[in-house]
C-alpha cells in the first residue's frame, strides 16, 4: 500500500515538474476555460441580465469542456518519444500510474474551477458561494468521477486512431450521470430557496458514482493498458 | 508488442492493490447503504407506476386514439427486427462471396 | 462452433417468429388497464425490448471481461455481435416508449431519471461501437473496458424507478402483474429473447466469417 502511494508520487511528481518547465498546460487549460465561461456570458446575458438558472449548466460545461482538453493534452504529451511505454515497463503496480495521473489531472482541474467558480458567480450573479462546504463537496466529487473515467479513457486512447474525436465520444455518454449531478446538486445550492436535503441526496449520488467508477477504473487500467 | 508484461515485484504489488480493491468495493456497498436512507420523500403520482389493474369496461372514446399507437409500436418492433436480420444477411453475403474468392485463390496460387 | 451456428438459428429464428407473431392474439385477449386503457397493450412489446437490451449489454460485458482478462478471441467476436444486438434492441424501447407516453402522459418525451439513463445506455453503446469502427488497430481491447462500464449502468437503469418516483412506472410492476397480464407479457418476452438469441447467432457468424476471411488474406500474402 505504501509502495503504491509511493509510485502514484513519483508519478505526479513527474507531471508536475515537466509541467513546471513549460506551464503549457496551466496555461491553455486555464484560458480555454475563461474563454468558454466568456463565450456563455455572451450567449446567456441578454440586456445586461443573465438568464436565470443558467448559472449552475454553464458552470459544469466549462468544467467538462476544459477537463476534456486537458485530458487530451496530458496524454498526448506522454506519446512523445514513447514516455508511456516507458512508464509502463516499470516494474511498478499500473493501477498506481493511473493513480498518479488522475491526481495530477485533479490538481490541474482544482485550478480551473477555482477561476471558472468566481468567474461565473460574478458574470451570471449566482449565489455559488452562500453555502461553500457543499460546493465543494459537488465540485471535487463531480471532478473525480468525470477525471477518474476519463483519464482511463484517454490512456486508453493514447495509441487508437482519431483519438481527438473518440475521447469526447466515448467521456460524455459514459459521464453524463456525474454532470447531472453535479449542475443538480448546484442548481439546489444556488436556487433562492436551497433545498438541503435534495443536495445531500446530489452529493451521495455522486459518491455512489464515484466509487463504482474509481473501481471499475482501477480494475480494467491494467488489462486495458497491456498491448 | 508484446512486451508489457508484469514482473514479480508489481505482481506482489498487484496483490497488495487487492486490499484496495475490496475497500473500494465497501465504499459501493457503504454508499448503497447511504443511499436507500437517503432516499428523497418525492411526491407520490397517480399514473399506475406500482401496479396495473386491470379494468372491465373500455370507455369507447379510449379505443381510438390508442390503436394506432399500439399498431405502429407493433409495427416498429417488426421493422426493426427485419430490417437489422436483412442487415445481417446483406454483410454475410459480402464477406463469403469475398471469402469464397479469397480460397479459390489461394486454391490455385497452391495448385500451380 | 461454426456447425453450431448453422443449426442454432433456424431453431431460434423459427421459435422467435412464432412467439412473435402469435403474440398479437394473447396481447388482444388480455384485459385492459383500469388508467391506461389500450395504449397499456405497448407495455407488452416494450419491457420484453429492453428486457432483451440488457440481456445483450450483460453478453457485451461478460464478454468483454473474457477478451480484456482471458484474452479470448471469439469473446471479442461476441462483445461486437451483443453491442450492436443492444442498440438495435435499444432503439425498439426508444420508439416503443414515446408511442406508450403520448397517450399514458400526454408527452412523447420527459427528462426522467428512467429515460434520462436509458438514452445513456444507448449511448454508450453507439459510442462502443464509433469506436470500434474508427479507433484503428488495438481499439478491440479498448472497446471490451467501454463494454464493461456499459453493463455498470444496467443495474442502475433498472432500479432508477425504484430511487426516484418518476412519470414512468416501476420495474416492480413486473413480478406483481395478475395473471391475465402476465401471460402476454411473458409470451412476448419469450419471444424477444429467443430473437435476441436468434440474432446474436447470426451476427457472431457474420463476425467469425470476417475473421476467417483476414486469415485467408493473411495466408495469401505470406508468400
Amino acid at each position: 500500500m505504501r509502495e503504491f502511494l509511493r509510485v502514484a508520487w513519483l508519478v505526479v511528481r513527474k507531471d508536475l515538474r515537466v509541467e513546471s518547465r513549460s506551464r503549457e498546460l496551466l496555461f491553455t487549460t486555464v484560458f480555454f476555460a475563461i474563454s468558454c465561461v466568456l463565450v456563455f456570458s455572451f450567449g446567456f446575458v441578454r440586456g445586461g441580465r443573465a438568464v436565470e438558472g443558467a448559472a449552475a449548466g454553464i458552470l459544469w460545461i466549462a468544467i467538462a469542456f476544459s477537463g476534456t482538453l486537458a485530458l487530451g493534452r496530458a496524454f498526448e504529451r506522454e506519446r512523445y518519444h514513447d514516455a508511456l511505454r516507458g512508464l509502463l515497463l516499470a516494474p511498478v503496480a499500473r493501477p498506481a500510474i493511473y493513480v498518479g495521473k488522475l491526481a495530477g489531472l485533479l490538481l490541474l482541474l482544482a485550478v480551473v474551477e477555482a477561476i471558472v467558480t468566481v468567474m461565473v458567480a460574478f458574470l451570471f450573479e449566482a449565489p455559488l458561494f452562500r453555502h461553500p462546504v457543499r460546493l465543494f463537496a459537488l465540485l471535487s466529487l463531480g471532478t473525480l468521477g468525470f477525471a477518474g473515467v476519463g483519464t482511463l479513457f484517454s490512456a486508453m486512447l493514447v495509441r487508437a486512431r482519431s483519438r481527438a474525436v473518440l475521447l469526447p465520444v466515448l467521456l460524455y455518454p459514459v459521464t453524463i450521470p456525474v454532470l447531472i449531478m453535479g449542475v443538480s446538486g448546484t442548481a439546489v445550492l444556488i436556487d433562492p430557496e436551497p433545498n438541503l436535503a435534495m443536495a445531500r441526496l446530489w452529493i451521495g449520488l455522486l459518491f455512489f458514482f464515484d466509487a463504482v467508477f474509481l473501481t471499475l477504473a482501477l480494475w480494467t487500467f491494467e488489462p486495458v493498458m497491456t498491448e | 508488442m508484446g512486451i508489457l508484461r508484469l514482473g514479480g515485484a508489481s505482481r506482489r504489488a498487484a496483490s497488495r492493490w487487492g486490499v484496495l480493491r475490496v475497500l473500494a468495493l465497501g465504499l459501493v456497498v457503504g454508499a448503497a447503504a447511504g443511499m436507500a436512507v437517503a432516499e428523497a420523500a418525492q411526491p407520490a403520482t397517480t399514473a399506475a407506476q406500482d401496479g396495473f389493474v386491470p379494468m372491465g369496461d373500455i370507455p369507447p372514446e379510449d379505443q381510438m386514439p390508442a390503436a394506432p399507437l399500439v399498431a405502429a409500436a407493433y409495427a416498429a418492433v417488426w421493422a426493426i427486427a427485419v430490417g437489422y436480420l436483412w442487415t445481417i444477411w446483406q454483410r454475410l453475403g459480402t464477406v463469403e462471396a469475398e471469402l469464397a474468392d479469397v480460397a479459390r485463390r489461394v486454391g490455385d496460387r497452391d495448385g500451380a | 462452433m461454426t456447425p453450431m451456428n448453422r443449426r442454432l438459428f433456424p431453431v431460434l429464428a423459427g421459435l422467435s417468429a412464432f412467439f412473435l407473431m402469435t403474440a398479437p392474439i394473447v396481447i388482444i385477449r388480455a384485459p385492459y388497464e383500469s388508467t391506461m386503457g389500450l395504449v397499456q397493450k405497448i407495455f407488452y412489446f416494450h419491457f420484453p425490448a429492453w428486457m432483451a437490451m440488457f440481456l445483450a449489454v450483460f453478453v457485451l460485458g461478460i464478454a468483454s471481461v473474457q477478451y480484456l482478462f482471458r484474452g479470448k478471441a471469439a469473446a471479442d467476436r461476441l462483445a461486437v455481435a451483443a453491442a450492436e444486438l443492444a442498440v438495435v434492441f435499444g432503439l425498439m424501447g426508444l420508439i416503443t416508449g414515446p408511442l406508450w407516453g403520448i397517450k399514458a402522459w400526454g408527452v412523447w418525451w420527459q427528462w426522467d431519471a428512467r429515460l434520462t439513463m436509458a438514452v445513456i445506455l444507448e449511448l454508450i453503446l453507439v459510442a462502443y461501437l464509433l469506436l470500434r469502427q474508427y479507433g484503428g488497430a488495438g481499439s478491440d481491447r479498448l472497446a471490451a473496458g467501454v463494454g464493461i462500464f456499459a453493463m455498470a449502468n444496467v443495474p442502475f437503469l433498472y432500479v432508477s424507478t425504484e430511487i426516484w418516483r418518476t412519470v414512468h412506472p416501476r420495474t416492480s410492476v413486473v413480478p406483481t402483474l395478475p395473471v391475465d397480464f402476465g401471460l402476454p407479457l411473458w409470451w412476448s418476452f419469450a419471444g424477444f429473447i429467443v430473437l435476441c438469441m436468434a440474432l446474436l447467432a447470426a451476427r457472431a457468424k457474420l463476425e467469425e466469417q470476417r475473421a476467417a476471411l483476414d486469415r485467408l488474406y493473411l495466408a495469401l500474402e505470406e508468400d
